[in-house]
């Protein structure tokens, strides 16, 4: 399996993948400047977190114009693998790669932390590793995490079985509480109709390490790492 | 402005004294020209030339085998072992953060990284220290809503987790809020870059974000106290562009991979000025600056405009002249401007000239050698009378549950909750869960421990005392999650210089430091002294702020507070019952009185010494500092951090129980291990006093008279105050 990390100006978690990715692959992912186009080699790109061109437009919205995006796009086509997390998610909002869009959390502040996700369907490349139902530890870090989408593109996101994970109590519980950022649905992460791009706002890529507050993230890159190549 | 003539008035409005003003006179031989003025008054205030506090700082201990460099350079620099080195400092940024909190804040994080990574450093820890007015002072709410969220707001988008913190409060600071922010990065220890200027006719370049005129005479500002219109310095404040800066930290340490740069300096206070002046200073040399080369944000700046201008997010490089196209290209990737605005020259003087015109022309060497250095009259601090006996008036129960939900003592998670803590993905052990935040260095087995630490109230009681405990603190805390402790910074925030009761407190200051620093082997290797924190006459408490670095070679040996079930609760350290200046006088019997408790820094290291090697010999499963609250406090935050409850034996019959359970006895530890003899009996032997407090279990912290108070009401408690104070609609 060989991943490759998208950096735009402001990416900030690209480290953090890397080592997640590492970890679980056995390899260094390929670091791929915002300029770039060729992805070629790759089964996986990932679209890290961070704040690309400081997000002093909406969130996301100029990396999702950069030329690597426009590459990422026609890899998505072909069904590369493509995961977004948190700017990343943010990111393919923008580019049309997923519905919806991420607006500023509820509460109006950052919000950073522990926060639990319920893994909503395990027979994907990217969820493999866990059970359906199983709840996962995550940690979030972003000021516009809240999804929103019209209640038709929920309808149909639902319908269709593209939700990915959603925010959780410890127990499994879908509530209010534990949905902190205030997002449709309780949804923290969706699918493309063909499974194979991935965005979503937490970040599993915090913890992959028991000495770094556990391994509850390891099992998406496990996952990951399983695809043929 | 540029057209303003240069008299002794204008001189005395830019903050020099008639004194200094003549010294300028026979510096230059003529009326200075505007710009020239201005770089002398810049150079020369309290917050470049540390005037008043030089003679002080020059007695404190500033190296030890360990240390690579101390204060002077940007930051200060101790070899951590696997060949690499931890760069670090703290700073303060509290008048800006008083007139505008989000800027104030997020420019102090910003200006604080910049000295980090100016030497050669990736920042991979933020900390910050600090002291807010009175909850029900009407400002306070305010000020503590743009502090966090200048602090998140920067430091989340640069990607530098924000690992620890303190935050207390108290009326004294209702005027002046103190922002002390600190940085840590790592570099390896033979790739240092510092700020020494060399090779004539190598060009002096300019990199970053454009030059306005924002915050220009910001540390003119910083050097005086605030009258009733502070408010209408806001013109003086920076403002941040954290994006810039992360784009500003990936070139610098692309290109100092190289081996092109011989000097670098960022530009923070006084801008292009101290830049320049500190550059070729140092190096000996001479600089000429041509203004016109310089990126400009907007139109018909003047040069003294633009030598004073504190725009963010620049620096000044020496570069060896073959290597300008590399450095060039580098830049250019990462989108920043990138100019060649001088070169180094062998006059000893700076130049600087705009439109063909000599704006300034300054011999450097007595702009350094001839800088006022003030030996200001001290008044001894008068003791604190003794406390007496204070009876009890509320019971334990009744008073832990006040204490653990006062501002002081509640927990900070609302603040916490706004900062990222993990990104870098190194992060060991986040704010809340250890006595010190724990970040591994990547790509190591080792860890860093890192602290800020200052009990005001002890400060203000008995200034050597009080600064004395704040690094015995930081020590502890870097001690009681299994830390070496390496080295400290400090950054010395008090009221006016010129009352001779102030620089008394801030005389003691300095020799309690000195005192905790030469007995724990824990020297200062950087720092920062601020000065005029006073509002209409009013002097903040004093408030040395110590920032604790040490490193833990195996990151798998770090422990937490948090208490699992079945364990045996120890006591390590002497309790004397000393209720002097504790926060449960204040707090129940609202009196800040009696002097703070003393500091014994052999008891210190003895008791230090002990529970580090109990914790690296393993079987230790949790340890926490005893501060402020006391014993029953530090017990119960144990409880809350790992949700799981105690049950108390009796306490010693020689002392009244309040004392004992809410006393601040220093060199205190509590540990939570699985077979508390084996710990009593090594302790015993060496020396160290120890004492069985009871067992882990169940949900209830059970006192030794059998009430039992649920971890659920505790935490209710513990958890109410930020939120119910700051979103009180529940947000």
């Amino acid at each position: 399996m060989r991943a490759g990390i998208v950096i735009f100006p402001g990416t900030n978690r690209e480290r953090d993948m890397a080592i997640a990715l590492r970890r679980s692959t056995g390899h260094a992912p390929r670091m791929i400047w915002h300029r770039e186009t060729e992805l070629l080699d790759l089964d996986l790109v990932v679209l890290p977190g961070g704040f690309s061109h400081g997000d002093y437009l909406r969130c996301g919205a100029m990396a999702a114009h950069s030329p690597a995006m426009s590459a990422v796009k026609k890899f998505a086509a072909r069904g590369g693998y493509v995961l977004g997390v948190c700017n990343g998610f943010q990111i393919l909002t923008e580019a049309g790669l997923l519905p919806g869009a991420l607006l500023r959390n509820a509460s109006l502040r950052f919000l950073a932390g522990d926060c639990h996700l319920r893994v909503e369907r395990s027979d994907t490349a990217f969820t493999g590793h866990y059970q359906r139902g199983e709840v996962f530890r995550a940690v979030m870090a972003h000021g516009d995490g809240n999804f929103f989408a019209d209640d038709a593109t929920l309808d149909r996101l639902e319908g269709d079985g593209l939700v990915a994970f959603r925010y959780a109590t410890p127990s499994g519980e879908v509530s209010e509480a534990a949905n902190r950022n205030g997002s449709a649905r309780h949804i923290a992460g969706i699918f493309s109709p063909n499974r194979r791009v991935l965005g979503l706002m937490p970040h599993p890529e915090n913890f992959v390490d028991p000495l770094l507050g556990g391994e509850d993230g390891k099992p998406l890159f496990d996952s990951l790492a399983a695809l043929a190549a | 402005m540029s057209g303003r003539s240069v008299t002794e008035s204008l001189a005395r409005d830019f903050g020099l004294t008639a004194e200094e003003y003549g010294r300028v006179l026979a510096i230059i031989g003529r009326t200075p020209t505007l710009t020239e003025l201005g770089v002398f008054s810049v150079m020369w205030s309290e917050h470049c030339s540390y005037k008043s506090s030089r003679v002080h700082l020059k007695t404190l201990p500033t190296s030890a085998p360990w240390v690579i460099h101390g204060p002077g350079e940007n930051a200060g620099v101790v070899a951590i072992g696997d060949g690499l080195a931890a760069v670090f400092k703290m700073e303060s940024h509290n008048h800006p953060s008083f007139i505008e909190p989000y800027q104030g804040a997020a420019t102090g994080v910003g200006g604080i990284l910049r000295d980090v990574f100016t030497m050669g450093a990736r920042p991979v820890a933020n900390l910050n220290a600090l002291r807010f007015g009175s909850p029900d002072h009407p400002a306070t709410r305010r000020i503590v809503d743009g502090v966090v969220r200048g602090i998140g707001g920067y430091g989340n988008c640069v990607g530098v987790p924000t690992v620890g913190g303190e935050i207390n409060f108290h009326p004294a600071y209702n005027g002046n809020p103190l922002v002390n922010a600190m940085t840590v990065g790592i570099a390896p220890k033979d790739r240092i870059f510092l700020s020494a200027a060399a090779g004539i006719g190598n060009p002096v370049v300019y990199v970053g974000s454009k030059t306005g005129r924002d915050g220009i005479h910001g540390a003119t500002m910083a050097s005086a106290e605030f009258a009733a219109d502070a408010e209408e310095k806001r013109p003086t404040v920076q403002v941040g562009d954290p994006f810039t800066e992360k784009l500003l930290i990936e070139a610098c340490l692309e290109l100092m991979a190289t081996d092109a740069i011989v000097a670098i300096q960022d530009m923070g206070a006084a801008g292009l000025t101290s830049s320049s002046v500190e550059m070729a200073g140092k190096g000996g040399v001479g600089i000429e600056l041509d203004l016109d080369a310089v990126p400009q944000r907007e139109a018909g700046m003047s040069a003294y405009e633009m030598m004073l201008s504190e725009s963010q997010e620049r620096m000044l490089m020496v570069l060896r002249s073959d290597r300008e196209a590399l450095a060039q290209a580098i830049f250019a990737k990462w989108e920043l401007d990138f100019s060649v605005i001088g070169r180094l020259t062998g006059t000893g003087r700076l130049v600087v000239r705009q439109a063909g015109r000599v704006e300034a022309d300054i011999p450097l060497a007595p702009l350094a050698e001839q800088a006022p250095l003030y030996r200001r009259p001290t008044a001894p601090p008068p003791a604190a009378p003794p406390l007496g006996d204070v009876p009890d008036p509320i019971g334990l129960a009744e008073a832990l549950l006040q204490l653990i939900g006062c501002p002081d003592l509640c927990s900070r998670a609302w603040v916490w909750d706004q900062y990222d803590a993990t990104v870098g993905g190194q992060t060991v052990k986040r704010p809340g869960q250890a006595d010190a935040a724990v970040v591994r260095v990547e790509g190591t087995r080792r860890a860093l421990a890192l602290t800020t630490d200052c009990t005001p109230r002890y400060c203000a009681a008995d200034p050597r005392t009080g600064a004395a405990q704040a690094v015995a603190e930081a020590w502890r805390n870097i001690t009681a999650v299994g830390g070496r402790p390496l080295a400290i910074t400090d950054n010395m925030n008090f009221g006016n210089p010129e009352k001779p009761e102030i620089m008394g407190q801030f005389a003691e200051a300095v020799a309690g430091i000195a005192e905790a620093c030469r007995a724990l082997d824990f020297p200062v290797v950087s720092g920062n002294v601020s000065l005029y924190n006073e509002t209409q006459g009013r002097a903040v408490l004093p408030t040395p702020a110590i920032g604790g670095l040490g490193v833990l070679d195996e990151a798998a040996q770090a422990v937490g507070i948090g208490l699992g079930a079945g364990l045996d609760l120890l006591l390590i350290g002497d309790t004397t019952g000393w209720l002097g200046q504790s926060l449960w006088l204040r707090e129940i019997t609202g009196r800040e009185a009696g002097p703070p408790p003393p500091v014994c820094l052999e008891a210190e290291r003895r008791a230090g010494d002990f529970v580090r090697a109990a914790i690296l010999g393993g079987g230790v499963a949790a340890c926490h500092d005893l501060s402020d609250g006391g014993l029953l406090v530090c017990l119960a935050e144990m409880a809350l951090a790992g949700d799981t409850g105690l049950r108390l034996a009796a306490p010693p019959d020689d002392l009244p129980a309040h004392a004992f359970w809410f006393g601040e006895d220093q060199a205190r530890y509590v540990l939570a291990v699985a077979d508390g003899q084996i710990l009593i009996d090594r302790a015993q032997a060496a020396g160290v006093p120890v004492r069985r407090l009871g067992r882990t279990g169940g949900s209830d912290l059970t006192l030794p008279d059998g009430v039992a108070i649920s971890l659920a009401s505790l935490r209710t408690r513990h958890e109410r105050f930020f939120p119910s104070w700051m979103d009180p609609a529940g947000g």
